[in-house]
């Protein structure tokens, strides 16, 4: 009792402290994130208005990077691409990690070692993977075309990354090895999170395969299933590594992304009033896309 | 033969059949699985195959499927490719992980603290401020850090490119380490105050251990992003002695040195893979636990 009481008088001076000892515990973070999140993006926002190249003279032009834009005939084809390339590889890394989450959902033997190497794609750079994949799929040394050559699959030698339709297939199987193992585990915990006895008692009731998946399964892990969805597809907005990598944007210009441009824009033509002006209608994608998840996300509670 | 005596039989078989059924079932889940697992593993066999090849049969086309001698002379390559060699590149890449491990794990658990522990004016405007960071993709914002990072001749030093990193780091690891201070009971640390220890003091002797778990599982992330972050690396280093691995071997590939010697691309490959694939294997719990933490973070 004697002991408390002193710290009780002096509540309103250790009260105090403690606040003061708050805010500086959180300063350098909050300083870290001001400086470079903060201050960026409003710089962002403020070079979209500008010619501003990385020496010389700057100027205020108003809107007309932006309207620059609309003109720009790359920049569209890049839109284009980027949500023709997000179309094409979401379905497949979604399927594939859906059949994966099946396949080691149960905690089988030697269950935890196939999860691992189903993982382990993910754990290395997109860099380094599209490294390896553009050294596999070389017409000349790659070993894909050894395999097909040898089962007679194919008549020669396939450029796969020389033609638009075969680079955009090749790099999307690429990418679906990288990444897929992600999104098998987000639905895996969503097949986990359901109660066994759900499914027992659906088969009481005579329910197949289908049925279980339809009715139970699905539903039940909507939101896991969002999130892996939406994950996905901010991922492959985003893209650049794989593009910049494999095939250097081409063959003819057909496979530069949204990044890729702002790239070439801003640190090879030095354009970085009008990159920022592309970065600005990025964000504006990505934060309706976040807002999506946000929204989904929500529902639950 | 009575009726009730049938059906037991029937019964019996019926049994045995789905027992048999559920025993094909289960060996045909594990080929299946085998079958994906070779398929998901061959790319990092084929490109560890082909580097202990000898040099001229790593570039031999069409390719062999299997060494006919095994040798490191890919590796030995790699130690004088370009104008300097791999090994200054591995230097490279280290030094910016680091600082970015050591950087991302402090800011992370003072900050952390702070918003789990401590109430001050300003504290949710600030945490939200900090985690709606997680909505902004970094590349949108590179143009601006680019130009700032210029501005105080930070450019092309490794120090510059880990400050980038961190930020990078910074809103998944500050909500991971409010999490842990979180789950931590308060009594432990009340007991401790009313001894009169001091709140860095309680936060060193008596906090760290407690979020250890937290604290490993931050420092992985900044380990495994900084290491194979490409683009970043790609903008802030012109000067080739700073390139970080993923873009030194980019330039192999690009046949910036004269032909693209593959071999030595693939010794480089495994050697930029083995890191992050060695401390995701060791502590896999801790990755794993980040991921579905930073996942279900909103």
């Amino acid at each position: 009792m004697l002991l408390i009481k002193p710290a009780g008088f002096l509540n309103l001076s250790w009260e105090q402290r403690r606040k003061l000892t708050g805010l500086l515990f959180v300063t350098p973070t909050v300083a870290f994130v001001t400086v470079f999140f903060i201050i960026p993006l409003l710089m962002t926002i403020f070079m979209s208005f500008h010619d501003w190249p990385l020496f010389g003279e700057r100027a205020f032009t108003g809107l007309e990077n932006y309207q620059e834009l609309s003109k720009d005939r790359q920049y569209l084809k890049s839109l284009d691409f980027t949500f023709r390339y997000t179309a094409l590889v979401t379905p497949p890394i979604f399927i594939l990690g859906f059949i994966l989450a099946s396949l080691v959902r149960r905690n089988i033997r030697y269950i935890g070692i196939f999860r691992t190497i189903f993982f382990l794609p993910v754990v290395i750079g997109l860099g380094v993977s599209s490294l390896l994949w553009v050294w596999m799929l070389d017409d000349r040394i790659g070993v894909f075309n050894k395999i097909l050559l040898d089962l007679n699959l194919v008549p020669k030698a396939q450029l796969f990354l020389g033609r638009p339709n075969t680079a955009m297939n090749v790099i999307i199987l690429s990418v679906v090895w990288k990444t897929v193992g992600f999104t098998m585990i987000l639905l895996l915990a969503g097949l986990q999170a359901i109660p066994d006895e759900l499914y027992e008692s659906a088969e009481v009731d005579g329910a197949g395969y289908f049925r279980k998946l339809l009715y139970i399964t699905l539903p039940l892990m909507r939101r896991f299933i969002a999130l892996a969805l939406i994950l996905s597809v901010i991922g492959s907005v985003l893209s650049f590594d794989q593009f910049y990598i494999m095939t250097r944007g081409g063959p003819r210009n057909s496979t530069i992304s949204i990044v890729f441009w702002i790239f070439n824009n801003s640190f090879t033509y030095f354009k970085m009033g009008y990159g920022a002006a592309m970065s600005i209608v990025l964000l504006g994608i990505l934060v309706a896309l976040t807002g999506l998840q946000l929204y989904v996300l929500r529902e639950r509670e | 033969m009575t009726a009730p005596v049938i059906e037991a039989q029937a019964e019996r078989t019926q049994q045995e059949i789905r027992r048999l059924r559920r025993r094909a079932l289960l060996w045909l889940r594990y080929l299946v699985l085998i079958i994906l697992a070779l398929l998901f593993l061959f790319p990092i066999a084929w490109s560890f195959i082909n580097s202990i090849k000898l040099p001229a049969e790593a570039l031999a086309a069409p390719p062999t499927y299997l060494p006919s001698e095994i040798s490191l002379d890919n590796y030995e390559e790699l130690t004088t490719y370009g104008k300097i060699g791999i090994a200054q590149h591995v230097y490279n890449s280290t030094v910016v992980a680091l600082i970015t491990v050591l950087g991302s794990i402090v800011l992370s658990t003072l900050g952390g603290y702070g918003f789990a522990r401590f109430s001050f004016p300003g504290k949710n405007v600030l945490f939200i401020m900090v985690l709606s960071t997680l909505m902004i993709p970094f590349q949108s914002i590179l143009i601006p850090l680019f130009v700032m990072i210029v501005q105080v001749d930070l450019h092309d030093t490794l120090f510059g490119l880990a400050l980038v990193y961190i930020t990078f780091q910074l809103p998944f690891g500050i909500f991971l380490m409010r999490n842990s201070f979180l789950a931590v009971p308060h009594e432990i640390e009340e007991s401790a105050l009313l001894d009169g220890c001091g709140s860095l003091s309680i936060l060193y002797r008596l906090m760290l251990r407690l979020v250890l778990p937290g604290i490993v599982t931050v420092a992985i992330y900044a380990f495994i992003n900084s290491w194979n972050e490409f683009l970043a690396a790609l903008i802030f280093m012109s000067d080739q002695d700073k390139f970080t691995l993923p873009v030194f071997l980019t330039t192999i590939r690009y046949g910036i040195w004269g032909d693209v010697n593959w071999g030595a691309l693939q010794a480089g490959v495994i050697v930029s893979i083995i890191p992050s694939l060695g401390i995701f294997l060791a502590l896999q719990r801790y990755y794993m636990d980040g991921l579905m933490g930073g996942a279900v973070k909103n």
